[in-house]
């Protein structure tokens, strides 16, 4: 049988060569690793998902009346997004199932590229070879981000809207261009023309996982031809790779992992709900909901928009720059900035354009480490900053004194936790030295003593 | 021993037996049989299948309570069960090995160099680099704009104008969400109210407004707006100046020492807006007033626009004029 398949496929393909060195590739072993995988299978699940929800979604902002079962909502005036969306959870078998799922994996596949990213950064796996590979990855975050945006946007529904009215004024708020860009992407004035929603929806389901998967590609397959990047442990060294076959060594634990993943998101699908849009309603310029909090990749820019002091950029009578700008986009777009062009900095800075198929461990390179700390509060406390007003609700802490706690906070703490982490990985380092001095120094002893 | 080698030797040249011995050594490296380990895979997969046909069955069953939850429990389970078996295998059934191999080599320093020469020796014909390559490259350029230039369709990109446009003027009717015009006498203070313009469309960031009503004598609206707040009744654009979410928090006072004054609140980044004073920023990011609607009291007691707003509704954009009227 299995003499025969690959008999088949050596004569055809000439496949056997291939085969032979794929099922022997080498993976080397570090939990950390998985999280890339995690990533990928989310992706493989948010595919699946999805393309079950595209043969009942209805990309239409036309007018209906709602009648379905769903008794607060009896007649209520809603576009045919909304009630599809609507009709799939309530009326279909495993439609909310599924619908649920796919917005799951959409928060749980964003969460592994970050963490992932968290890891490819402290480890300095994104040097020299791997560097296009680190940029592919990156694109597909900010894909991801932009395609995680657009599906809870589809939706229409009260929440969603709310944030498509940010987008559309963080939009507006590019300087030189903002406002043709935003009439561009929209068709018209907000809410647009009617055009935008199948704009959306071919965006979401079509350009952007093309895009993503095309990048993901990229990613797998520059991977392969650079190899796994390892920690040092024993006979680890540049210029070897240790570590399981694909098979059979890998492919069972990786095929674990993608069922796993698979489980755990049913599970969050059937159990956990997640935007109940027949709560939220239908979408209305004139309507707005207290404590909305978007999908949590995106808290980071509602917590920059909120936390920036108040001010346009103006001459006189005229608008420069709007006060959405700084946060909406200049900041995320500051930290991709940093990151895209790290590991060019960091060759500038330290002279090393040598390959490295070892990993640092986070300590082994002080400077890099220290920054990527920075970096990381800072972004993760304007993140924080977003749950502002549900501690006011909760915990009774005053919004305005938490707001200038932040902006405070938010520039000081960033420096201090790069200061401590330098300081910390200097420490490491040294009791590493020490600990190296004294047992070299144990070796030594008895021959010392013998003579 | 050697003896029995022989003669099963012979055996097998007689029998024409295979010859087990002379086998090339194995690749996959060898280990103990895990008889535990092969039970635990039956068993989880056993449960796992228990769980797919639950969750077909599940499926199967109409009007059920909690279809969602069970859908999911059942196959969220079928896969945990599957990942479970698939580890015992990975971890206790399959060979360990740690296999080495070297990384593939960082360059192809003759391989660059031929390739260099390739397209270097291919150009040798032209004399004109240059020239050649300053042409090719702007007409590279005319193409790609030509080719992306069908995407202005997309949007009326260069009328700005329509950014300004607004459904109120002079005379028109403030109306309730039944479409009821609103009557002066029926405003009450303490409150806030959404009007939309009569016989016009309400999707439009312009067309939305709130309606509150304060005391007359501590309005300090700016210059130039006399006799914009009838009875004290006062309309705004329910368009955030800052990222256009509607206003729909109204604060009143309603303890003087922590909240002094009413104000319009929007809730997505807490923008916060002084009806009495115009709609200048009290608090938040806005960066510009909420602009204010002229409101005038008809004869049969209705709220009217006086005029249009003070200022461009919406956000912001560059080049955006505080005064322009359209």
């Amino acid at each position: 049988m299995i003499r025969k398949a690959v008999a088949y496929l050596d004569s055809r393909a000439g496949a056997a060569p291939l085969l032979k060195k794929a099922l022997r590739y080498v993976f080397p072993d570090h939990w950390s690793f998985l999280l890339g995988e995690v990533a990928l299978y989310s992706f493989v699940i948010l595919v699946g998902t999805g393309i079950y929800l595209t043969l009942f979604f209805d990309p239409s902002t036309a007018k209906t009346v709602y009648n379905g079962s769903y008794a607060p909502l009896q007649g209520a005036r809603v576009s045919e997004a909304y009630k599809s969306v609507v009709d799939l959870s309530l009326e279909r078998k495993a439609g909310l199932l599924m619908r649920q799922t796919h917005h799951w994996a959409a928060n749980v596949f964003i969460a592994a590229i970050v963490l992932h990213l968290i890891r490819v950064f402290f480890t300095g796996a994104f040097r020299k070879p791997r560097d296009l590979i680190y940029y592919a990855g990156l694109g597909m975050l900010m894909l991801a981000l932009l395609e995680g945006f657009l599906g809870y946007s589809l939706a229409d529904d009260l929440l969603s809207g709310m944030g498509l009215a940010i987008a559309y004024s963080v939009a507006m708020s590019f300087p030189f261009f903002g406002a043709n860009l935003a009439l561009l992407v929209w068709g018209d004035p907000f809410p647009g023309d009617a055009a935008f929603w199948p704009r959306m929806y071919i965006g979401h389901v079509l350009l952007l996982p093309v895009l993503i998967g095309g990048l993901l590609a990229l990613h797998l397959g520059l991977l392969v031809a650079r190899h796994h990047t390892q920690f040092r442990q024993e006979r680890e060294t540049e210029r070897r790779v240790v570590g399981l076959p694909t098979f059979p060594g890998y492919v069972p634990r990786t095929l674990g992992l993608a069922s796993g993943v698979a489980g755990l998101l049913f599970l969050l699908g059937g159990l956990v709900q997640i935007n109940p849009i027949w709560l939220w309603g239908p979408y209305e310029v004139s309507q707005g909901t207290n404590g909305a909090q978007p999908d949590w990749y995106l808290g980071w820019l509602i917590g920059g928009l909120r936390l920036m002091p108040g001010f346009d950029v103006t001459i006189g009578d005229y608008t420069l720059v709007p006060n959405a700008f700084w946060a909406g986009a200049g900041f995320p777009l500051f930290v991709f900035l940093v990151l895209l062009l790290w590991p060019w900095l960091e060759r500038k800075a330290t002279g090393d354009h040598a390959v490295h198929n070892l990993l640092d461990r986070p300590r082994d390179a002080p400077w890099r480490t220290a920054i990527g700390v920075g970096l990381l509060t800072w972004v993760f406390l304007v993140f924080f900053f977003g749950t502002a007003d549900r501690l006011y609700v909760y915990f009774g802490a005053s919004y305005t004194t938490q707001l200038w706690v932040y902006r405070v906070l938010v520039w000081v703490l960033p420096v201090a936790a790069g200061a401590v982490a330098y300081r910390v990985c200097n420490e490491l380092r040294a009791g590493e030295r020490v600990a190296r001095e004294r047992k070299r120094a144990e070796e030594e002893a008895p021959y010392i003593i013998g003579t | 021993m050697k003896l029995v080698r022989l003669v099963l030797a012979v055996l097998r040249l007689w029998r024409n037996w295979p010859e087990a011995e002379a086998r090339e050594p194995r690749i996959v490296a060898e280990g103990k049989p895990d008889r535990r380990a092969e039970l635990a895979v039956l068993g989880l997969l056993a449960a796992a299948s228990i769980c797919g046909v639950a969750f077909i069955a599940v499926y199967a069953l109409d009007r059920l309570p909690r279809q969602t939850q069970l859908l999911g429990l059942s196959l969220g389970l079928t896969f945990v069960f599957v990942a479970a078996a698939l580890i015992v295998v990975g971890r206790r059934l399959v060979p360990y090995e740690e296999l080495e191999e070297h990384y593939p080599e960082p360059a192809h320093p003759e391989e660059q160099e031929d390739v260099v020469r390739i397209v270097d020796e291919s150009g040798s014909r032209f004399t004109r680099k240059r020239l050649l390559k300053l042409a090719a490259a702007g007409t590279g350029g005319v193409v790609a704009t030509a080719l992306v230039t069908p995407a202005v369709s997309l949007g009326p990109v260069f009328d700005t104008d329509r950014l300004y446009r607004t459904p109120w003027h002079r005379g028109r009717r403030l109306v309730d969400e039944a479409g009821r015009p609103y009557l002066a006498a029926a405003i009450e203070t303490d409150t806030f109210y959404t009007a939309y313009p009569e016989d016009a469309p309400r999707d439009d960031l312009a067309a939305p407004l709130v309606v509150v009503r304060l005391d007359p004598g501590k309005l300090r609206l700016p210059a130039g707006r006399d006799g914009w707040a009838p009875r004290g009744i006062l309309a705004y654009s329910k368009t955030c100046t800052h990222a256009a979410c509607a206003i729909a928090l109204y604060r009143t006072p309603l303890f003087e020492p922590t909240s002094p004054r009413p104000a319009l609140v929007c809730p997505c980044h807490y923008s916060t807006f002084d009806p009495a004073t115009g709609g200048t920023v009290l608090f938040g990011p806005a960066g510009r007033p909420l602009p204010q609607l002229p409101l005038a009291i008809d004869d049969a007691g209705h709220l009217r626009a006086g005029g249009g707003f003070s200022g461009p509704i919406g956000p912001s954009w560059w080049g955006v004029r505080e005064r322009k009227r359209v």
